[in-house]
Order: C-alpha cells, then sequence, then structure tokens
C-alpha cells in the first residue's frame, strides 16, 4: 500500500499557527508516526510561492500524496487544488488554535498541542489510504436530452436547451403538443403592468419546436423503458406503437398536473348543473365566445353574473381534498373575472375567497387591476352550491359574519392541481416474481424506468416530485432526470417558464458531467465513484436499498451495479455495506477508520479522555469551522472527522473507536425527516436509524449508552455545537473512561 | 340587490372619493387603527364590505361614519392608500342629502349648529357656538352645563380669551353680504346635483 505512494507533508505557519504551536513538534509527528517521505514547513502556505513549493514537488515526482496541515479542508480551496494527487488537510486553524484559549498555563498548552498533533496523524493516516481519484472510463457525452410532456414546460425546456445547441427529443402522449396551456383562452400576464390577461405564449411556443429540426416531436407516445444512467441512457419510446430507441445525456419530466375532480365534492353541484365549472370548463366558454359575451351552459342566456369560488377541495384536510395550495387558481380567477369585465363591464363578477393568495413579481397589481375593473373580492366560505334554474350559491361573509344566498348564472370553481407523477415508488405494489404488479405499475408509470428502486421518481410530499423545494430545485432524487412545471410543485405558467429554464440547464451540466466522468451535483466535479470488492459481497442488497438515488442496480449474477454518473457520491452505500467492501478511491472505510486509529490514545489514567466527532461535512463541519471564526472554546479532548454525509458512517468505525480507547462518539448530520436538510436526502436519516441499534451493541458491551450521541445540526448551530462537545466531555468525567484502552 | 354592483356604483357616483370603496383589500388595518374604534359598529372595513354587498339602507343610516374625529390614522396607515378619513365624510354628506341621517345624530346635530354659526358672518362665534352647542339637547341640559362649564367661562374672560359682548352680534367677515350670496349660490348648484343611481 503505502511502499508505491510518494507521502509529503505541508505545515503552514501561517494565520498563528506558529505562535500558538509547537511546529518542531508538529514536524517531527509527521516524520515518525506520519511516515510522511516528505515533510516541509511554510511562512504563508496559500500564497503562490507556498503552492509553488508544493506544486514542485508534484511535478518533481517526489509526492503524489499530500496532507496539508493548516487551515480546514473548506478554506483556501481554490489555493490548495492539485490535480492528479490524493489529498487530506489537518484543520490546525479552525479546529485548534482558534477554538483554544491563549494561555500560558502549560497544562492548556499541552492539551492544545496534543490535539495539533492528533489531526497530523490523523490527516497522515488518513491520505496514506486514498488513491488518486480517476474517472471510471464508462463515460460518453450525448448531447441529447429526452423531454416526457409536450405541454407548455417541456416545449420551453425544450427550446431552451436548443438554443443552448443541444439537442431535444420530446415524448408527448395526446395527440397534439401544449398540453394545458392550450386549453387557455388567455394567460396571467407575465410583464409590467400586469393589467390584462395575456394572449398565451403557447401558440407561438408550439410553431419554435414544430419548425426546429433539432426538436424531435413523439406524440401520441409514451415511455416504455428507460436504463443506463446520466450520458448514456438508453430509452424506448412506445410512439403510437411503435417502439423507438434512442440515447440521451439527461431526462427532463415535465409530466405537468391532472384537474382535481371536481365532482369528488357533491356539496359544489359540479356534473349535476351544466351552469357550474372548474377553471378549464371556463376556458372552454371563453373560448367559444371568443371575446363575445360569455353564454351559459345550460340555456345560451349571457352570463349577467357569476361568482368565482376559490380553494374548492384543496387547503383542506378533509377527506379526499387536497391539503396544499396550488398556487394559481387566485391568478386564475381574476383573470377569468377579466374575461367578463372586459367585455363588458356591467357583469358581476364575485371572487369567494378565504384567503387571496396572489404569488409572483405582479401578483399584487393583477389584483388591484381586476378590483378596478370592478370585480367584487368577498372574504366568504361557501357551504354549498345548489342546482337550479338560477344556481344558488350559500355561504357565509366572514367579514359581515352573515349567511347569504345568492343567485349566480354561472359558477366557477377552483380546483387544485394533481401532479402526474406517475406510480409512487415508495408505496406501490412489489414487483418481485409478481407479473401481474409489474405490469399494473408500468402501466401507471410515466417513466418506466429501469431502475431497481422503481419505475418513477420518488415523490416527496403531496405526489410532487421533488428532492427539496429551496436547496436543489429540479434535482429530484434520481441523478440526470430533472422534473419542471407543475409535477414538481403547484405553479402558473410564468413560474413554469422559469422551471423548464432552471431544469435544461440542471439537463445540460449532468451531460457535460458524465462526459467527463464527473459527478454532476452537489459534489460537482467529484472524479471519484464507488466500486466494491466482489468476491467479498454477500449480495445483501442493503446497497441498492439505501441509496438514497437508486443509484444501484443489480447485474445477472444479482452483484451490486454502481451505474457512477447516476450517483451522488454521499457515500451511504458505503456506511450501509455489513462487510464494508464498498468504497471511493478518496474515502473509505479504511481512510477514516485508519485516521481516527491514528490518535495517540492516552491511558485511563492520564485523565485525558478521547472523543470522537464525525461530522457531515456540508453543515455540522462548517458548523464547527464557524464556531472556531467566532473563538468559541470547546473541550480539547474532541478529534473531529468530517464524513461526505452521516449516512456514509460505518457502524464498523463507532466499534473500532470504542475498541481502540475512546470515551465518547459524537457524531452530527444534518436535519431528517419531512423537513430535512441532508443534501443527499436519506443520509442522516439513515444514520439515525442504524445509531438506534447501536445502544444493544453498547449494552453487550457493558458500555454506557450516553458515549455514542447523534444530533441533527443546521449550518447555523455555530453556538450549539461548541455546547455538544463540551457536554460530553462532562458526561465522560461523569461516567468514567472507557475501559478498553490498551 | 345583494352582492351586486348597484350600490357601489351609486357610491361612486355620488360620495366624495366613493371611487376608492372597490380598492379595499379587507385587511383590517384601518378598524384597528381607529382610536374611537370600540364605539363605531362597523368599522371602516366593514363598511366598505357592506357597499359591496349591496347594504345601501343599512350603510345610509348608520352612525359609523359619524364617529370619524378626521384624525388621519386610518389615512396614514392604509396599505391600499384609500383616503378612508374622506370617504367616510363623503358617505355622511350623501347620507345627510338622503334624508337618511339616524334622528338626534350629535356629530349631525354638532355640524349642522357649527355651519350654521359660520356661514351667518364667515367667522365662527365661538360663544354662540358654545351655547348652541349646550343647549342642543333642551333648556334644562343647557343650563346645567352652562353652570358646570361657569368657572372656565370667567377664566377666559378675565384672560381675554372670550369676549361677552360677543353675544350681542359679534365679528364677521368683510363683505357678509357678499358672503351670503356666494353661499346662496352653491347651495343652489348643491340642490340642483341629481342623485346618480
Amino acid at each position: 500500500m503505502a511502499a508505491t505512494k510518494k507521502l509529503g507533508a505541508y505545515i503552514c505557519k501561517g494565520c498563528g499557527i506558529a505562535d500558538r504551536l509547537d511546529i518542531k513538534q508538529l514536524v517531527s509527528t509527521a516524520t515518525r508516526d506520519g511516515k510522511m517521505n516528505v515533510v516541509k514547513e511554510h511562512d504563508f502556505l496559500c500564497n503562490s510561492e507556498g503552492v509553488s513549493m508544493i506544486q514542485a514537488d508534484i511535478d518533481s515526482g517526489e509526492v503524489d500524496h499530500i496532507m496539508i496541515a493548516g487551515c480546514s479542508k473548506r478554506a483556501k480551496t481554490d489555493a490548495f487544488s492539485f490535480d492528479s494527487v490524493a489529498m487530506s488537510r489537518a484543520n490546525l486553524r479552525e479546529g485548534v488554535i482558534w477554538v483554544r484559549p491563549e494561555s500560558d498555563d502549560s497544562e492548556i498548552e499541552e492539551t492544545t498541542q496534543e490535539m495539533a498533533d492528533d489531526y497530523i496523524r490523523m490527516a497522515c493516516a488518513e491520505v496514506k489510504f486514498m488513491t488518486v481519484p480517476a474517472s471510471s472510463g464508462e463515460q460518453g457525452r450525448t448531447p441529447h436530452v429526452l423531454v416526457v410532456g409536450g405541454g407548455f414546460t417541456g416545449l420551453k425546456a425544450a427550446v431552451e436547451v436548443n438554443k443552448a445547441g443541444y439537442e431535444a427529443t420530446i415524448v408527448e402522449k395526446s395527440g397534439a403538443l401544449g398540453g394545458t396551456a392550450a386549453q387557455l383562452y388567455k394567460s396571467i400576464p407575465g410583464r409590467s403592468p400586469f393589467a390584462d390577461p395575456q394572449q398565451p405564449e403557447i401558440i407561438d411556443l408550439i410553431k419554435q419546436v414544430e419548425s426546429n429540426s433539432k426538436i424531435n416531436v413523439h406524440l401520441n407516445s409514451s415511455m416504455d423503458n428507460i436504463g443506463g444512467a446520466p450520458g448514456r441512457f438508453n430509452a424506448d419510446i412506445n410512439a403510437d406503437g411503435n417502439i423507438v430507441s434512442g440515447i440521451f445525456g439527461s431526462i427532463i419530466q415535465a409530466t405537468g398536473f391532472t384537474n382535481y375532480d371536481a365532482g369528488q365534492l357533491p356539496e359544489f353541484a359540479y356534473g349535476k348543473s351544466p351552469d357550474v365549472v372548474d377553471q378549464l370548463g371556463l376556458e372552454m366558454l371563453a373560448k367559444e365566445a371568443n371575446g363575445g359575451a360569455i353564454k351559459r351552459p345550460s340555456d345560451g342566456k349571457e352570463v349577467e353574473n357569476v361568482v368565482f369560488v376559490q380553494c374548492v377541495g384543496q387547503r383542506s384536510e378533509k377527506e379526499g381534498h387536497l391539503s396544499y395550495c396550488s398556487g394559481h387558481c387566485c391568478l386564475t380567477s381574476v383573470k377569468q373575472a377579466m374575461y367578463f369585465k372586459d367585455q363588458n363591464p356591467e357583469v358581476d363578477a364575485m371572487v369567494l375567497y378565504t384567503e387571496l393568495r396572489m404569488p409572483g413579481a405582479g401578483g399584487e397589481d393583477f389584483y388591484r387591476n381586476g378590483q378596478n375593473k370592478g370585480i367584487t373580492f368577498t372574504k366568504g366560505e361557501v357551504s354549498e352550491v345548489v342546482p337550479g334554474s338560477n344556481v344558488t350559491v350559500k355561504f357565509q361573509d366572514l367579514i359581515l359574519n352573515e349567511a347569504v344566498e345568492l343567485e349566480a348564472d354561472l359558477v366557477v370553481l377552483a380546483t387544485g392541481m394533481v401532479a402526474n407523477s406517475g406510480v409512487n415508488v415508495e408505496t406501490c405494489a412489489s414487483e418481485d416474481d409478481d407479473a401481474e404488479a409489474a405490469a399494473v405499475n408500468k402501466e401507471q408509470a410515466v417513466l418506466n424506468l429501469d431502475y431497481r428502486q422503481g419505475r418513477d421518481m420518488p415523490q416527496l410530499v403531496n405526489g410532487f416530485t421533488d428532492s427539496h423545494f429551496i436547496c436543489f430545485p429540479y434535482e429530484t432524487r434520481r441523478t440526470g432526470i430533472y422534473s419542471a412545471g407543475p409535477v414538481r410543485r403547484p405553479m402558473d405558467m410564468v413560474q413554469a417558464t422559469e422551471d423548464a429554464t432552471g431544469a435544461a440547464l440542471k439537463a445540460i451540466q449532468a451531460i457535460e458531467n458524465a462526459a467527463i466522468g464527473r459527478a454532476a451535483h452537489p459534489r460537482s466535479g467529484d472524479l471519484s465513484f464507488p466500486s466494491f470488492r466482489k468476491e467479498g459481497c454477500t449480495q445483501c442488497k442493503r446497497c441498492t436499498v439505501e441509496c438514497p438515488f437508486g443509484a444501484i442496480n443489480e447485474d445477472e449474477q444479482r452483484y451490486p451495479l454502481f451505474n457512477e454518473a447516476r450517483c451522488r457520491r454521499c457515500g451511504t452505500c458505503m456506511g450501509a455495506c455489513p462487510v464494508r467492501v464498498i468504497s471511493f478511491e478518496n474515502y473509505s472505510t479504511d481512510t477514516v477508520g485508519q485516521a481516527l486509529k491514528a490518535v495517540d490514545m492516552p491511558d485511563e489514567f492520564d485523565e485525558k479522555p478521547r472523543i470522537l466527532l464525525l461530522a457531515c461535512e456540508n453543515d455540522a463541519y462548517p458548523a464547527l469551522d464557524m464556531a472556531g471564526m467566532t473563538r468559541q472554546e470547546y473541550s480539547a479532548f474532541v478529534r473531529i472527522m468530517p464524513v461526505r454525509c452521516l449516512g456514509s458512517v460505518n457502524t464498523i468505525w463507532i466499534s473500532d473507536a470504542l475498541n481502540s480507547g475512546y470515551d465518547g462518539i459524537i457524531l452530527m448530520g444534518c436535519q431528517k425527516g419531512e423537513n430535512y436538510q441532508c443534501h443527499f436526502v436519506k443520509g442522516s436519516e439513515m444514520a439515525h436509524y442504524r445509531m438506534s441499534k447501536i445502544g444493544d451493541t453498547l449494552e453487550q458491551l457493558n458500555l454506557e449508552k450516553e458515549r455514542v450521541q447523534t444530533y441533527e445540526i443546521a449550518i447555523t448551530d455555530i453556538h450549539k455545537v461548541p455546547k455538544i462537545i463540551n457536554d460530553m466531555a462532562a458526561t465522560i468525567e461523569e461516567i468514567g473512561m472507557n475501559p478498553f484502552k490498551f | 340587490m345583494k352582492y351586486r354592483n348597484n350600490f357601489l356604483r351609486e357610491v361612486e357616483a355620488n360620495v366624495e372619493e366613493g371611487e376608492w370603496v372597490k380598492r379595499c383589500m379587507q385587511c383590517g388595518v384601518c378598524a384597528g387603527s381607529c382610536p374611537l374604534g370600540p364605539h363605531w359598529e362597523h368599522p371602516p372595513q366593514e363598511i366598505f364590505m357592506m357597499i359591496r354587498a349591496g347594504k345601501r339602507e343599512e350603510v345610509l343610516s348608520s352612525d359609523s361614519m359619524w364617529m370619524c374625529t378626521s384624525c388621519y390614522n386610518c389615512i396614514a396607515r392604509c396599505p391600499r392608500e384609500l383616503p378612508i378619513t374622506h370617504i367616510m365624510h363623503g358617505l355622511a354628506h350623501y347620507a345627510t342629502r338622503l334624508g337618511l341621517v339616524p334622528e338626534n345624530q350629535q356629530t349631525n346635530k354638532f355640524a349642522q349648529k357649527f355651519w350654521d354659526n359660520l356661514s351667518k358672518k364667515g367667522r365662527v362665534n365661538e360663544l354662540k357656538l358654545g351655547l348652541s352647542l349646550y343647549f342642543m339637547n333642551g333648556f334644562m341640559e343647557g343650563i346645567k352645563t352652562s353652570l358646570k362649564m361657569q368657572k372656565i367661562g370667567l377664566g377666559m374672560w378675565k384672560t381675554k380669551r372670550m369676549d361677552p359682548m360677543e353675544i350681542l352680534g359679534g365679528h364677521g367677515c368683510e363683505d357678509t353680504s357678499g358672503l351670503q350670496a356666494m353661499l346662496k349660490k352653491a347651495s343652489e348648484i348643491e340642490a340642483a346635483k341629481k342623485v346618480k343611481v
């Protein structure tokens, strides 16, 4: 292992490190304990002189594995960016001198120095077990995006992709392009002054797509199968009965929404009276009228008064209702009321709402313009719509607090959006040896992915396909497949425009990264990928189940097939593997395991406990760094080891740490559950689950449960993290040292 | 007609600043800001909703808009910048024109006394205005109030803040007859205005 590796250690003396620490001692630690071939110190390592010193050693072939001791691995990443070497960092600044008090007290000086020495030992051990990452050779560049769904969002995405120089193929299940947008008479204005309904963009968009030779369109088509990975998705399109196969670099799912069926709500008389319509029904009437007076369906009488009822079957916890707000319906009702008012200001148009939501830059202006046009807005809750020659709306006026019955020529119901997200892969019937279930799932699925974790993308909430609304829009839980438009989140066309463009950019990012074998996101540019030692694998399938991104399939021999272009490099598979055969070139059970064992462990009677802290490098580690930047002190007994995601923590590290004498172990991951903050969606959740099982092991070892603690840490918890460390130190003082110190 | 626009249109046509009523978004900041809020049967926000709901009689015969003391808190705070104070006075004025003011409405009565006092000579005769206010609700109450205010009156007399001789006619503007002619013409124009429904 280390024989062929040329190891170099570079110790920075800047930022006060030399004033606080004994550099000679650090050099000797790196040389003797770290067994580094080359050990150099520098006054200011991140300046051009320092960097070129390292680069010169690399260029001369003297080193190919380097350990840099200085600031946190999150700092100066631009300066310390060397190609073709493996690198580890020892955090002496944020992790040692900034969190320890400046004092002449020899005991404090001693423990602080020990901390620094241990970080050097850890980083040296870590780099020794790394190899230089190189892409797999599996990659290829396919500048072609598959767009599933030929509605507004899909067309927009295809056009955007094409403008950036990529080919696009649109698969549309119906016989015409345009989707719901094509059914609209006019659309909500997207530009100032947001005063009037505007001509829908869709007509122009369809023309653009149809006249573009680089955008292929399959109508009456669906997805029969999608296999492969970003850069090399092989898709079978069922085009009107014929299977057309193609290779695509990435996929955009823009399958839109289905209107909630108002017929499920008997109290609103939808279906019982032709004069009760939903918003799409009114668009049809407006299209028929084409600028003339809108006529009611029952007898063709020109509508003199119309009532719009908001939040029909939505924003409600009632059985069968949609619990969420669909985001566009208030705007749509105002737009539709304007159809009447613009044609004839004498028509009474009333919007009955409980809370009016006017999202977007122009929402409020549009509302005001609606008021100026004389639309009446009444805060009221509708209890019943009674069919009849004139429809009667019964409602409670919430401002005047009285029950009202009002006759209307036409009632328009604002129902919500239901995402066309296909099968719910988490709840659908298992297809294992069940051909019938497989057929049903295949019929319902939109994408028909050949992924072990299911045929469609996992849904985030309420059937919408997303991975994180705020932090990672579009990214979904299937790398290289991006959702956009109302299948991702309820939205109107203004937002869908933005969404389509965003997803197009993501799709391009995935293609280009896959082409050079790098991770797409969030570890964009990472060249390493998981591989496994086949002879050790027991085919337990934990990795294929636990991967938050469905990256891992099974090969013909039932071994895991990693599809590295699908991988986000979180290492959850590595944490899951009970036989520890999965590793990355620069991140493995060895790199972390050896690092934590490299710590110089004082014996039981030294009264110097050691606490291991495994910190998620996305939120917890920066929080710890910031605790240092704000000069908060914490115990010198802690040794912090960053991990890619708490999901990558293999329980072997915990038992190794306890066996090698650590007195306490702290794990810090991101918030899990419904409002998760985990960059890898399920990683933190998996880690918490695994750690919940550690308690039994500890009890069997006759160790106190308090010795291993798991926390959910946000990046802002900079005052919480030092307290957790200090509390652990206090706990150990109370319960005593780990008896397993050898 | 309930919840039809006819009364709203009537208000827009006849009430000063009435065209603003439709722009209320029912946030209730005016109602919460009014220092006399608890004394209003229907705060401005509710009045606006009642207008939209077509409650013509209830609005115009309401006591509420007469409660406005023109402190302008609501105007300062209205996020939609409605001139609420002016609309309240506009509504009160329109109700007066239509003869729909509730009987014995105190603000209305005082407003009439103030106008009568002012329009006579073009200057407010404070002594007469004060006394007419004391006696507004009957002779006995007038005597009682006058006796109660005796000390203050004497104090004002001593410090020359009030001239008892004002009771004999009092001061006025330079051209009283010219003023009278102007006012007469103005009231003719006002009377000629038709109520637009």
